[in-house]
């Protein structure tokens, strides 16, 4: 069926013309041209002369197209695309909040946007004076000390944090083999416990939602370097026994890890810091409302006690009288990446939290977690929530008894949410709740924006009930429907080529 | 500022609903000593417009490129960057959109996608390329891990001519033991291909050279992909993808896996991030790439779509067996490839590529000329060279920052045996008047 009213047009003339499908290869015309290269002005050299013999021979074949060809491509795709600004967009664990556009200016300042990480630090005091400034509030916000700027995103902060605690561990003689991970966790938690050469060890959670102590306990013992937790946790609930699990964790003389992916929900509420945990990673395209670009960049700094340091990977930024200065750490595990960390990412972050200040972020998490509840207690009586407690600034339904009911499965009513312009929740995570919808509204949303939404999923289960085949075809409305994941796979058509089209 | 549309009276109705008295009464699960007690201590929230000046003051006391004539180089570029770009990338419904997990409201992410992948396989000559890494020391370094499992081997060969900062990201990576990386110097700032052939041996998994390497030089690449090809190795090649307008592509050289810093291609160079990691591998071996990749589909109207595929690899399902741990990749640096390199298309790339390397050999016959810089090695260069000061380098470097040039990147704060080298990088904004200005003020020198 099509999208589209048509109310005219014919086969060969259709009214619209499809948003995508057509590469930009297909557009524009052999002597299309949008930017030439400018005039030389030097003497021209022998290419093959000067690069000896590796001249290249065939040309690459890039698009011929002119600048409105591009202008218009990239509109179609764009309206082919939801974001933030398109609509609700409640993605648990994904802090999909609105991103203001004072951080888009500011990143594109020519003082932020074109100066070079290997510039002499007194001509670039003021890109170390905002990194340094980010470095002091997020240590403030962490409640713990010491901050590098420099993982690219959370996984990457992950990665960081594990090879400092590597080295500490190390350094003190002790190296261990195992990392406890929760079952609840993100899954690039188990991925970078792999990375790191060490060991994943899986801990149940309990009935309310939270660690299971006592498993936990069981599986503490000298060979654990550390444990890794995600608090508040992947089902949207505070961990009540923190204090008691860090404890245990310090006992054996092992750290706590904390997963910042929801600070969200805490900030100006309770530090990870103080809850016990010796290290941490912040997701600044989630809590401080950098974009996420359609899946990056972000920026995952991490947030460590003293003890852990001078293993931090460098370079870090020092206040020094009225100096900014860049260094290393005495005992750093080297550098994680190139240059100086996702910079541009920075300054967004750094312009949304000078925008707010401190009381803001503590506002920004109580209405999180107020809409969060709210939302829960619109929807509850319609959707069984996994967890029945008050939750933080996001909750897990479960789809289960609906597919039992109807046979409509979570992923048809994530589709459905499609027709009704809402992008839907996270789906199929956490691994331990069936069916799985993992609802996080943001503290950026209205009130009538959180009403709709619950009235909509009421509306969704009840055409489950009245006719499922309705959900298991939706979406309807889209740019396009349901695609072929498996024809995907299995014609592997990941690139094109010049050939294709020839043949 | 403020960024919260929910009035207080809708506050009160949503706390009544909720059946809570106040909002603190939501946070009780936080035990009493987890709690803080008070107010953040951070500087006060600004009105927009004492924000902007604040911003714009700090960015002022910043030496811009557009107020100094920069020779900087060493992996990030200030390539001009095309209007166009900015304006596609500035678009919402692009940088505001998540990671296109439901395909059917994701197409334009997912179609700029597959658009990148196929220009990064059209410059580099492979058949397959991830969405992107976050930069080009991670992407190097996941080459070598990745060379790991695809031949189950345990060592990588790397050249001392790469990027000094690839180098200490891979031996970070590999500090808990899982991959041994034999590094073999470089002589006459290039790799020693003699010396890479001793390295080899059958627990190598991949010879990893870069061309143009750190020093600009370009390497023999026909000679060492040879080399580990008979030992039964992977050759990972990184490479500029702004010189593949004028420089033979890694495949045509047997390369592997392809990697490099994609910055140049449309990016802003930003203190030198966010740009992006660009990875491209052999189809055979797709199902050991780490990252994201978009494949062509059609959905159940028939209608030709993209989704995210191949997710079998990857954390979100395989969790601890996954083949890299990485999620968020650099999408938005990527689409900015993607428009800069429709934008310039492959005659644009190649007059830019050519102009750079015109420039770069007027710019380094004329400091040579001057008798203060004296050349070093004998290998090709293209857009990027090193040459040997005759004084103190941090000295001349004062001097001429204070006739408003940024004169290269001093090699001996990377390598004392490097100490005495400077590194030029020349692009397509420099004007012959700029570069003989320049020259000018070393002659004086």
């Amino acid at each position: 069926m099509s999208t589209f009213s048509n109310a005219g047009g014919s086969a060969e003339v259709p009214m619209h013309e499809p948003l995508t499908g057509t590469l930009i290869f297909e557009r524009g015309a052999a002597e299309s041209r949008c930017v030439e290269a400018p005039p030389l002005d030097v003497p021209a050299v022998s290419l093959d002369a000067v690069l000896g013999g590796r001249a290249r021979s065939v040309p690459p074949a890039l698009p011929h197209v002119t600048e409105v060809d591009i202008a218009r491509h990239y509109e179609h795709l764009a309206s082919a695309n939801f974001g933030v600004d398109s609509g609700f967009y409640p993605l648990g664990s994904c802090t999909m909040k609105y991103n203001p556009k004072i951080d888009e200016q500011a990143c594109r300042l020519p003082g932020f946007a074109r100066i070079h990480p290997y510039q002499p630090e007194e001509t670039v005091q003021g890109a170390l004076e905002l990194m340094w400034g980010l470095q002091e509030a997020l240590a403030e916000v962490a409640g713990l000390p010491v901050v590098t700027l420099q993982p690219a995103a959370g996984a990457h902060g992950e990665l960081t944090a594990l090879l400092t605690i590597r080295a500490y561990h190390t350094a003190n003689g002790d190296p261990r083999a195992k990392v406890l991970v929760p079952d609840s966790a993100h899954g690039t938690n188990p991925a970078t416990v792999a990375m790191c050469g060490y060991q994943v060890v899986q801990i149940p959670s309990d009935e309310r939602g939270g660690v299971d102590l006592e498993a936990l306990r069981a599986a503490l013992d000298t060979d654990v370097a550390a444990l890794m937790l995600t608090n508040p946790n992947t089902v949207g609930l505070f961990d009540e026994n923190i204090l008691a699990i860090t404890e245990a964790v310090h006992a054996v003389g092992a750290l706590a890890y904390c997963d910042g992916a929801n600070l969200n929900a805490i900030m100006g509420k309770s530090r990870p810091g103080d809850m016990g945990f010796d290290a941490m990673h912040i997701n600044l395209h989630k809590t401080f409302a950098t974009p996420h670009g359609g899946g990056g960049p972000g920026a995952g700094p991490v947030a460590v006690t003293e003890p852990l340091a001078s293993y931090l990977p460098g370079p870090l930024v020092a206040r020094d009288g009225e100096m900014f200065t860049l260094s290393t750490p005495e005992h750093s595990i080297g550098r994680v990446r190139s240059f100086l960390g996702n910079f541009g990412v920075l300054v967004r972050a750094y312009t949304y939290i000078r925008a707010v200040g401190g009381e803001g972020l503590r506002e920004i998490s109580e209405q999180a977690v107020l809409s969060a509840n709210y939302l829960k207690a619109l929807l509850e009586d319609a959707w069984p929530v996994a967890y029945d407690r008050t939750c933080m600034h996001e909750f897990v339904m479960s789809g289960g008894p609906l597919r039992k009911a109807t046979g409509v499965r979570t992923l048809d009513v994530a589709k459905r949410l499609l027709d009704y312009g809402i992008h839907p929740p996270t789906v199929y995570f956490p691994l331990i709740v069936e069916e799985a919808l993992m609802v996080e509204p943001t503290e950026t949303e209205g009130k009538a924006t959180l009403d709709r939404f619950a009235a909509v999923l009421r509306l969704i289960a009840e055409e489950a009930q009245a006719d499922p085949d309705l959900l298991h075809g939706a979406p309807y409305t889209t740019p396009v429907r349901r695609l072929d994941e498996a024809a995907a796979v299995k014609n592997a058509d990941l690139a094109w080529r010049p050939e294709d089209v020839e043949a | 500022m403020r960024f919260i549309p929910v009035t207080c009276e809708e506050q009160a109705e949503m706390l009544a609903r909720v059946g809570a008295r106040s909002v603190d009464e939501l946070f009780s699960d936080i035990p009493e000593d987890a709690r803080l007690a008070r107010p953040l201590t951070l500087p006060e929230p600004m009105s927009e417009i004492a924000l902007a000046a604040h911003l714009e003051s700090l960015a002022g006391r910043d030496l811009d490129g557009s107020r100094v004539v920069s020779f900087l180089g060493a992996g990030i570029y200030d390539h001009y960057v095309p209007a166009i770009v900015d304006a596609v990338v500035s678009k919402p419904a692009f940088f505001t959109a998540y990671t296109p997990y439901q395909p059917e409201v994701s197409q334009g992410t997912l179609q700029a996608v597959y658009e990148f992948q196929s220009m990064i396989c059209q410059l580099t000559g492979m058949e397959v390329s991830n969405a992107s890494m976050y930069d080009g020391a991670a992407a190097f370094t996941e080459a070598a891990l990745m060379a790991a499992r695809v031949t189950k081997r345990d060592k990588v060969v790397v050249s001392g001519a790469v990027h000094p900062e690839w180098r200490e990201t891979l031996a970070t990576y590999v500090e808990s033991g899982t991959l041994e990386v034999v590094e073999v110097p470089a002589a006459g700032g290039v790799t020693d291909v003699s010396a890479v052939g001793e390295a080899l041996d059958e627990r190598t998994a991949a010879v990893l050279v870069s061309s143009p390497t750190f020093y600009g030089t370009l390497e023999d690449l026909a000679s060492l992909g040879a080399l580990a090809h008979d030992a039964g190795a992977l050759f990972v090649v990184a490479t500029d993808p702004l010189l593949l307008g004028v420089l033979e592509p890694p495949a045509a050289y047997g390369a592997d896996i392809v990697v490099g810093e994609g910055q140049a291609l449309g990016n802003a160079v930003s203190f030198g991030g966010p740009g992006l990691g660009l990875f491209a591998c052999r189809k055979a071996h797709i199902r050991q790439m780490p990252g994201r990749v978009a494949g062509k589909t059609t959905d159940v109207d028939g209608r030709t779509g993209f989704v995210l595929t191949f997710s079998t690899r990857e954390q979100h399902i395989r969790r601890e067996k996954a083949t890299s741990n990485i999620c968020s990749n650099h999408a938005l640096n990527a689409l900015a490839a993607g428009v800069y390199l429709a934008a310039v298309g492959a005659e644009g790339l190649a007059g830019i590529g050519e102009a750079c390397v015109a420039k770069a050999h007027y710019l380094e016959a004329a400091l040579v000329g001057t008798g203060h810089f004296e050349r070093v090695f004998d290998a090709p260069f293209a857009r990027e060279f090193a040459l040997r000061y005759g004084g103190d380098v941090a000295a001349m470097q004062r001097h001429m920052l204070e006739r408003g040039f940024l004169a290269g990147v001093d090699l001996g704060r990377f390598a004392a045996d490097d100490a005495g080298f400077v590194l030029f990088a020349v692009t397509e904004r420099h004007t012959r008047e700029v570069l003989d200005r320049f020259v000018e003020e070393v002659s004086a020198l």
